[in-house]
């Protein structure tokens, strides 16, 4: 018997991820818009972690002599009805946003991908017990569940954390329990039993990471929408409360200077307007780089 | 001959059902056989005679519901249908193995080879996770895979498939089963590959003192690999004979055609016709005919096949046939 002649990748040695990565990095890389996504986040969360440096002084801190003043050099983005500075309220702001943002995305995830791996994988009556309740939870428009959850738990950042993560759960739990039904099926889950490998085993080393690229790109997304649904709460004025300035509350606040201020309704809108987005384009982007076949 | 000892493996009277929408699907229907340590045992028939639902049932990998698996099947005197879950899963790997058909699919592509060789060792054997991955290098060695150190950190995509299938042959010998089931494992390879497969089965069968049973549909394979050759048609076994008879004296007309239709260089010459071929189609498991279920494309059918399942007929040691034909 003649031996398989080895391949330089072999003598190299070098690991295929490493490889595989890198060219997902450069196709990443060439898509512009998710490249302008990545950017915008990327200088989202330094304003977020630079806050206190960037803004001195009380972003909160009341200044009515100077109140619905437009841009100007001494602040940038004009003040709003109490003189506060609009510029140093939406880099604040920034940091509520994405603490509620990554909050929201841990909530569904931990919550989701459990529930979805188990009802995909046993499928039975654990799967039904699980997909009915699902079924009942999306039947409410999401936002409108996140209200109702506010309603009954109360306002504040924790609670809007919650409640706008528990409307999220359902979409993570059909999105992995869809992923998985099909891969429970190939050929080397089958092979992993027959080892003799754990259920729980197969589900977290066999199953899981070949779900990763759907989870990421859902979770990329849902960033956005959490920002968004955080911002309508914060609105309404049963989100985050004033005078923590939240970009959604800054908003709510404005609507009655919007005929003689318009900037300070603007300038917040146009902060939530291109979080969301750039999540949503690193999402997309995300998508076409990991796995061109799977769309969302 | 092995007529002493005791079989490693009995199934006796199996049953394997699907319920699926369109009614209920008889895809076993009591067959029974024998594997006694050391042998390798061919299990022969076209797609969709059982062959793989049989192997399957054995380590309990049929998802039930929708399959029903009634009967017996033996494992050192220890019914496999009767473990629970943990007991079954000790078995798997360890006793019993599976090489799968696919080669190109039965790996994980998001974990290293090394990994999934070394999962089994770390499951059965108590091994940390270096003397696993150490040991998973040995293994690979043994299938002959060139430079076994870096190949082992490498992803399924970067092997070919005979180095996938010998991949899994170490993956299922890693714990050294006194039994594998090999599950077509030659289909998926192209000729040569095929051949340097079969020799490293072989050769490690000697080495680790396994039973095989080799399920294929490649009459070639079982005359250079088996010693006794199980013949399935439609969920039934028509036929049981040492490898050698089988070939010199096939008794039943499906086993008959099956060998009818290898192509042969010269035949025809003699008899005017390239391959013999069995005519029509297997039956739907969902219609069986009434009597014998060969019955439709046997050129030998009398009155009695219609009526009757024929008997099985006892004609030596290891030596059967349920055919009307052997009854009189």
């Amino acid at each position: 018997m003649t031996d398989i002649a080895d391949s330089s990748a072999a003598k190299t040695g070098t690991p295929a991820a490493d490889n595989a990565l890198r060219r997902k990095w450069a196709k990443l890389k060439r898509n512009k818009a998710a490249m302008l996504g990545g950017s915008l986040i990327i200088i989202y969360v330094l304003s977020a972690l630079l806050a206190p440096v960037l803004v001195t002084g009380n972003p909160s801190g009341l200044n009515l002599m100077n109140s619905l003043e437009g841009p100007s050099f001494k602040d940038p983005l004009g003040t709003d009805e109490l003189g506060r500075p609009i510029l140093g309220r939406i880099i604040h702001g920034s940091r509520i946003s994405l603490v509620i943002a990554v909050g929201v995305v841990f909530v569904g995830l931990v919550c989701g991908i459990p529930l979805g791996l188990i009802s995909g994988y046993y499928g039975g009556k654990i799967d039904f017990i699980i997909q009915r309740a699902t079924d009942a939870m999306l039947a409410f428009p999401g936002f409108l569940l996140a209200l109702s959850l506010v309603a009954v738990l109360g306002v504040g950042i924790k609670n809007t954390v919650i409640s706008i993560g528990i409307s999220m759960i359902p979409l993570y739990i059909r999105l992995v329990r869809g992923c998985v039904l099909a891969i429970r099926e190939e050929a080397y889950v089958e092979a992993a039993r027959a080892v003799g490998t754990r259920d729980a085993k197969i589900l977290l080393r066999h199953i899981l990471p070949n779900v990763m690229v759907p989870i990421t790109v859902q979770t990329s997304m849902s960033m956005g929408t959490a920002i968004l649904f955080a911002a309508g709460l914060g609105f309404l004025g049963i989100g985050v409360q004033p005078p923590t300035p939240e970009w959604g509350a800054m908003l709510g606040s404005a609507r009655s200077y919007l005929f003689h201020a318009p900037h300070v309704a603007t300038f917040p809108g146009i902060a939530i307007f291109l979080a969301v987005l750039s999540f949503n384009l690193l999402g997309d982007g995300l998508r076409d780089a990991l796995d061109p076949r799977f769309k969302l | 001959m092995t007529a002493q000892t005791n079989p490693l493996l009995k199934i006796s009277n199996l049953h394997i059902r699907f319920h699926t929408l369109d009614g209920v699907v008889q895809a076993v229907d009591g067959i029974d056989f024998d594997v006694y340590p050391g042998e390798t045992l061919g299990l022969v028939g076209e797609s969709g005679c059982g062959k793989s639902v049989t192997a399957l049932s054995i380590l309990q990998l049929l998802r039930c519901p929708p399959a029903e698996i009634d009967g017996n099947i033996v494992f050192e005197g220890q019914d496999l249908l009767e473990l629970d879950r943990e007991g079954i899963r000790k078995i798997r790997g360890n006793e019993i193995s599976m090489i799968f058909q696919e080669p190109m699919t039965s790996l994980n592509p998001v974990l290293k080879i090394g990994e999934q060789i070394a999962e089994a060792g770390r499951l059965h054997k108590n091994m940390n996770r270096q003397q696993a991955w150490r040991w998973a290098v040995e293994m690979l060695r043994m299938v002959q895979i060139p430079g076994p150190g870096s190949r082992s950190r490498q992803y399924p995509h970067k092997f070919s498939g005979g180095m996938r299938q010998r991949a899994m042959i170490a993956m299922a010998l890693s714990c050294n089963p006194r039994l594998i089931l090999a599950d077509e494992p030659t289909t998926a390879l192209d000729v040569t590959i095929q051949a340097q497969i079969m020799t490293l089965m072989q050769r490690l069968k000697q080495e680790f003192k396994s039973a095989i049973v080799l399920i294929t549909h490649d009459l070639g394979v079982i005359a250079e690999m088996a010693s006794r050759v199980v013949v399935m048609y439609a969920g039934k076994v028509v036929e049981e004979a040492p490898v050698i008879a089988l070939f010199k004296d096939p008794r039943h007309p499906y086993t008959r055609g099956l060998l009818g239709s290898i192509p042969v260089i010269g035949r025809k010459e003699q008899t005017g016709r390239l391959l013999q071929e069995i005519s029509g189609m297997v039956p739907s498991p969902a219609d069986m005919p009434r009597g014998c279920r060969f019955l439709p494309r046997c050129s030998h059918a009398m009155d009695k096949c219609h009526q009757d399942e024929p008997p099985r007929t006892r004609l030596a040691e290891h030596r059967r046939v349920s055919c009307w034909l052997e009854t009189r």
